[in-house]
């Protein structure tokens, strides 16, 4: 089958798929296990979905025959729920899971890791901070870029929403027991985040390694420029597990395409994307 | 005759259809959202300002004062110009113009609110930014890109209650030696009163459940806003954001600010219908 008609194909399955789950989440009742069209389905954190998207590209393209991977966005609580429930063969998340979730027999496989990275416009003088200090920018105690070197001009938080990946894995790892300044202005996604940080001069946000590239300036924390070397070799701290996640025994065919994710190739695809390559694969 | 009978049941079943989803989605929203709301407490609910939602702090006070904030200043912006298109187009403008003006108007409505969402941000909110200072996404921006949107309904139910006032008022006006502005400012606007009202409540509700262009070019914080120039979050704008990752209590507590919403849209819908009748009666 041409890549073309594949995709168009999984795009069709997807939105049938995306529509049980919203309706299952909707009617908050788990639907029949099932996935479309003798698919594998594959939900859940948006920040792992363009990465899993691809290696699901690549995976069509090598085998042919093999089950279409359909992927779908909805958010790592989301993709949780759904492997849960059986709404998604595999669930992705972006955050470690929780205890609860782990009570519920749920297993876990890391594919990548990913950092997160504070990310300030092109502009900003200011070169390097401490994990303190982005601590306190985000608290809301440190509020103008004079106190740090820069301009005498008034901070701009950009945080993503409650419940995103990036943001529970960005308080558990930097802020702590700190709480987010409410002053931060909420986006609801990555790019969102970063249009408005290469739009405002005085802006300061958060995001994933891989998607950074030329419209923010990434600031490196604590003497450390963050990058995958620097990530892998345990020096960059805000680093988080992109996870694939199941309840139970996988179906044979989803058990390949995840074993898929983990071969040298596909953990080479994920280096070459900005992602951190999982350790021994 | 049997053909008659069928057709009346299928128009009252396709009746029935639209109230019945009306009445399933004020069920759903209600079983969804209540248990949170009544375990956090309602008063609680509606007072606090801590929205902490994956630590169990659901207090949407930050969000009613945003979304009071963005209408009112979208009202600010919308009824004056909004009333004086309907004033203009009845009262002054050359009848091809007004044939002009009124598809111009309704075509402003068929905008998609995206749309009005991306003219805000990446004109509005740097105009503003550059201008005035502070983030640009604020306030003032939400209130503006509203106000245009709120547009066509106040126009459309001002005009219509502009032409209702019977035209024995303007000539006992004329005759009494009043000037064109004299009879529309003193006799004909006052006597359209309760339809501009109407229109303006209706604005209202348009400005109250508008979503996704809010979303773009309010900053959705959740701070209480102390100025037009501060970021804010509505109650719209807030389930919008936050529906896609929410689970669990989380889920519940967007419903709850889904109650909250659709009571004051209720309230807001009856109070323009109220002031409608007042115009009829008139």
């Amino acid at each position: 089958m041409p890549p073309v008609e594949v995709a168009v194909k999984a795009d069709r399955a997807g939105r049938r798929a995306v529509l049980m789950l919203l309706m299952g989440l909707a009617t908050g009742c788990g639907p029949v296990a099932s996935s479309a069209g003798g698919g594998i389905s594959v939900a859940g954190s948006t920040s792992v979905q363009p990465f899993a998207e691809l290696l699901a590209e690549e995976y069509a393209r090598e085998h042919p025959t093999a089950p279409v991977v359909n992927i779908q966005g909805g958010g790592s609580t989301a993709g949780i729920e759904a492997a849960l429930t059986g709404a998604a063969d595999v669930g992705m998340s972006s955050r470690e899971l929780k205890d609860s979730e782990l009570a519920q027999g749920l297993v876990s496989q890391p594919i990548a890791y990913d950092a997160i990275v504070v990310v300030v416009h092109p502009d900003n003088p200011v070169a390097a901070l401490t994990s303190e200090e982005v601590r306190r920018i985000f608290a809301g105690e440190v509020d103008n870029w004079s106190q740090l070197g820069g301009g005498d001009d008034r901070i701009t938080l950009v945080v993503r929403e409650e419940g995103s990946g990036t943001r529970g894995a960005f308080d558990e790892l930097m802020m702590g027991d700190t709480r987010v300044s409410a002053r931060a202005l909420r986006q609801d996604s990555n790019g969102a985040v970063r249009v408005i940080v290469n739009s405002d001069r005085n802006a300061i946000g958060y995001m994933s390694l891989g998607i950074v590239g030329d419209f923010v300036k990434p600031v490196p924390l604590d003497g450390v420029t963050p990058t995958v070397e620097a990530s892998m070799a345990g020096d960059y701290f805000l680093v988080r597990p992109f996870l694939f996640t199941w309840l139970g025994e996988l179906s044979a065919p989803a058990q390949r395409f995840v074993d898929y994710c983990l071969t040298a190739e596909a953990q080479a695809i994920l280096g070459l994307e900005g992602l951190i390559p999982v350790e021994g694969a | 005759m049997l053909k008659e009978r069928l057709i009346q049941y299928l128009l009252l079943a396709l009746a029935l259809t639209a109230v019945l989803s009306l009445a399933v989605i004020t069920v759903f929203i209600l079983r969804e959202g209540l248990p949170v709301l009544i375990e956090f407490g309602p008063i609680r609910f509606l007072t606090r300002s801590e929205w902490a939602p994956t630590q169990g702090q659901f207090g949407i006070l930050a969000m009613v004062v945003g979304s009071l904030w963005v209408t009112l200043g979208a009202l600010l912006v919308g009824v004056p110009l909004g009333v004086a298109v309907a004033v203009f187009v009845t009262d002054y403008s050359p009848p091809l113009l007004a044939q002009v003006l009124r598809p111009a108007v309704q075509l402003l409505a068929g905008v998609p609110s995206v749309i009005y969402g991306f003219i805000g941000l990446k004109i509005l909110v740097p105009l503003i930014r550059d201008s005035m200072g502070g983030a640009g996404l604020s306030v003032l921006a939400g209130a503006l890109v509203l106000g245009i949107m709120v547009l066509p309904s106040v126009i459309a139910v001002s005009e219509d209650s502009i032409r209702a006032v019977p035209q024995l008022y303007r000539d006992g006006a004329l005759a009494l030696g009043a000037t064109h502005w004299q009879s529309l400012w003193r006799v004909v606007l006052p006597a359209a009163k309760s339809g501009i009202v109407a229109s303006i409540v209706l604005g209202m509700g348009r400005a109250v459940g508008e979503t996704m262009a809010v979303i773009m070019v309010v900053g959705n914080s959740l701070q209480l806003p102390s100025s037009p120039l501060e970021a804010a979050t509505t109650l719209t704008s807030n389930i919008g954001l936050e529906m896609a990752y929410a689970s669990g209590a989380h889920r519940q507590a967007l419903f709850a600010t889904g109650i909250v919403l659709f009571a004051f849209i209720m309230l807001l819908n009856l109070v323009a219908s109220a002031f409608r009748r007042r115009t009829i009666r008139a």
